[in-house]
């Protein structure tokens, strides 16, 4: 007989080897589903997850989209540490993009080494506004961020849209839906030749290490970790709860506004329509598999950026539609999420006594 | 300028189909509420209750499997929901946003072979009395018996909550599941069965989108209207009647976008396209404004896991 006990304490090990075990679970249903749909499992699995890394380019091309994940994932990991529910980052990447592109766009004729800095400052700013929108009517006006929140990426998009269509548009773009081409000096350098990796992956390891420094050294992190753990607690000890919502808002803001200059500044070199395969929300994901750990975001961010160019691939050489990457995100998710369960519980095994 | 009357009452009854989906959803999602859970995942559910509809309707040919296959096809997504929620005591939030990130993607993936494809038409009620009274005959005559279901659902939810045993069963789990625990309820049971509801009516929702409103299949077509649901059911205090209302102020903003277009009004569309979850942010802040009333009107355990020892 199989008995369910609640365990005295969580359990540590389990807490890192769950999102193991959910990834695992997940490749087996995708499996399955890939059986579903009519194609060979393995050989479905093999194009989705080993053939888009199996080379320097695919490499770099991993790296690159784990990049602005890895990004956003450590901003979002300051606000769901300490409680806090943005589910708008998408919404903070696009408009970070938006105030970088336009200071971009104002040197777009010039040259100097002093306007990249100018434009990745504007991004960071242009996430923080925006953050800063449900953190204040959170904080002031008692208003539910995950909505909020939410509602922000649809306006950010339809922001971009009208710029890109109507005032930003290129002049010589024959009505496209861009804008020019930035110049040289406001493009992130690329790190090898003829591979598109570039040097945002240096902001994005300097986030893991600041963020590293105020999770564990700093009373800021022990604050957000008290808050995450009972709000009541925070306000007993007298923290300053509105300052540190507004704080964690800004951050995660700054973060995704970062992704979204490192997604224009790179790869785009303009603004138009797209700027982020919904990285943003995808963000949400690789920061709970990377169990809001600096290092396990990192891990994490590279497992979750092989499902798009897995679907990219799988695409291409299967003709199994793109959107398997997105279900895919979902299943981590739920695998992650009900695997949890392990670590409160735990199975006993009992003998049959009569 | 002379407006012909009937022409009002055609934009009133635009007003109230785009509201139908709203209406349904929101009410699914309040009885979810009421009983304390929060599932984001509406936008989820209803993406899969278009394409199963949709699906359903090509496939079979029969309008009446359609619509319950896409209730079912809500249920069933809702049930890995309810599983992960209440029987493994995951977060909800979390939780709700997996399942809307799943649901977009495998709808998307289900409906590849279904873009493009024409819909078929859905039959009305009473269209012969179409042209009877002026002003009223559009609004009340010649919709889907869907439309007439959705606006009666908030005045039936209104008093299953209120006035039936089993509503007030609902309230006391959402409100206080310890006593209603000890009073012995199975409130495990009582919140499967409402995340289930609600999923259906996700499902119908979803399906009179694709089935009727649309009618046919667009990728992501549900366009964060789940979202807006989630959003009418704090503007409604938990009421399902002002659920009625604040829906209609939604579907009149979709509305005026297209007018607004029509006429010529010089305002970039996309700004007319944000109006909707712009109203909706304000809406929010206004109402929450007073968190004394929201914290009374707000079921006591929303969002909040119950588990009991055994």
């Amino acid at each position: 007989m199989i008995k369910i006990v609640k365990r005295d304490q969580p359990s540590k090990a389990i807490f890192f080897f769950t999102p193991v075990l959910a990834i695992f679970l997940t490749l087996i249903a995708g499996g399955i589903i890939f059986y579903i749909l009519g194609f060979k499992p393995f050989e479905a699995l093999k194009f989705f997850f080993i053939v888009p890394i199996a080379d320097k380019y695919g490499f770099s091309e991993l790296l690159l989209k784990a990049t602005p994940l890895c990004l956003i994932a450590i901003g979002l990991s300051f606000c769901f540490k300490s409680n806090n529910w943005n589910i708008g980052a998408e919404g903070q990447l696009t408009f970070g993009a938006i105030v970088s592109g336009g200071v971009a766009l104002l040197f777009y004729d010039q040259e100097g080494f002093y306007i990249l800095p100018i434009v990745i400052l504007a991004g960071a700013i242009g996430g923080m506004i925006y953050a800063s929108i449900p953190a204040i009517l959170k904080t002031y006006f008692n208003t539910n961020e995950i909505l909020v929140s939410l509602m922000l990426v649809y306006v950010s998009k339809l922001i971009l849209d009208y710029l890109v269509v109507g005032p930003w548009s290129n002049p010589e773009g024959f009505n496209f839906p861009e804008t020019r081409q930035f110049s040289d000096s406001a493009r992130l350098p690329l790190l090898f030749e003829g591979l598109r990796i570039h040097a945002g992956i240096f902001l994005a390891l300097a986030a893991v290490v600041i963020s590293w420094f105020v999770f564990y050294k700093t009373y800021l992190g022990f604050q957000m970790k008290v808050s995450g753990f009972s709000l009541k607690t925070a306000k007993y000890a007298g923290y300053k709860g509105k300052k540190m919502i507004i704080l964690v808002f800004l951050i995660s803001g700054a973060c995704a506004g970062l992704a979204g200059v490192g997604e224009i500044t790179g790869p785009i070199g303009q603004l138009h329509r797209e700027v982020s395969p919904d990285y943003g929300f995808t963000a949400i994901i690789v920061a709970f598999l990377g169990r809001l750990h600096p290092v396990g975001i990192i891990f994490a961010s590279l497992v979750v950026a092989i499902t798009y160019l897995g679907a990219e691939t799988a695409q291409i050489f299967m003709q199994i539609p793109k959107y398997t990457g997105q279900v895919f995100q979902g299943m981590i998710l739920f695998f992650l999420l009900a695997s949890d369960y392990l670590l409160f519980f735990k199975f006993k095994f009992i003998g049959s006594k009569k | 300028m002379i407006v012909d009357i009937n022409f009002v009452g055609l934009i009133i009854a635009s007003i109230m189909a785009s509201a139908v989906p709203l209406i349904l959803a929101s009410c699914g999602e309040l009885i979810t509420e009421r009983s304390g859970v929060l599932n984001l995942g509406v936008e989820g559910m209803m993406i899969i209750g278009a394409i199963s509809g949709f699906a359903l309707m090509t496939v079979t040919g029969s309008l009446i499997i359609a619509v319950f296959g896409a209730m079912l096809a809500g249920v069933l997504i809702s049930t890995i929901f309810a599983f992960l929620t209440q029987t493994l005591i995951t977060n909800h939030v979390a939780t709700g946003l997996a399942l809307t990130i799943f649901g977009i993607g495998i709808s998307a993936m289900i409906g590849k072979n279904f873009v493009g494809i024409p819909g078929k038409e859905f039959p009305v009620l009473f269209e012969g009395l179409k042209d009877t009274i002026p002003l009223l005959s559009p609004i009340l005559f010649g919709h889907s018996i869907v439309f007439y279901f959705a606006f009666a659902l908030p005045f039936i939810t209104s008093y299953f909550l209120k006035k039936t045993k089993i509503g007030l069963i609902v309230r006391a789990v959402g409100d206080s599941p310890e006593s209603a625990s000890n009073q012995g309820i199975n409130v495990r049971f009582v919140r499967y069965a409402c995340i289930l509801y609600g999923g259906a009516m996700c499902g119908l929702a979803g399906a009179y989108l694709s089935m009727i409103y649309t009618p046919q299949w667009i990728e992501n077509m549900t366009g964060g209207r789940g979202w807006i649901a989630l959003a009418l059911v704090v503007f409604s205090t938990w009421n399902p009647i002002k659920i009625l209302i604040g829906a209609m102020i939604f579907g009149g903003l979709t509305i005026i976008q297209f007018h607004m277009q029509a006429i010529g009004v010089r305002i970039p569309v996309q700004f007319l396209t944000a109006l909707p979850y712009i109203v909706t942010i304000i809406v929010l802040v206004v109402i929450s404004r007073d968190s004394r009333k929201i914290r009374l009107s707000t079921p006591s355990s929303l969002g909040k896991s119950f588990h009991k020892d055994n």
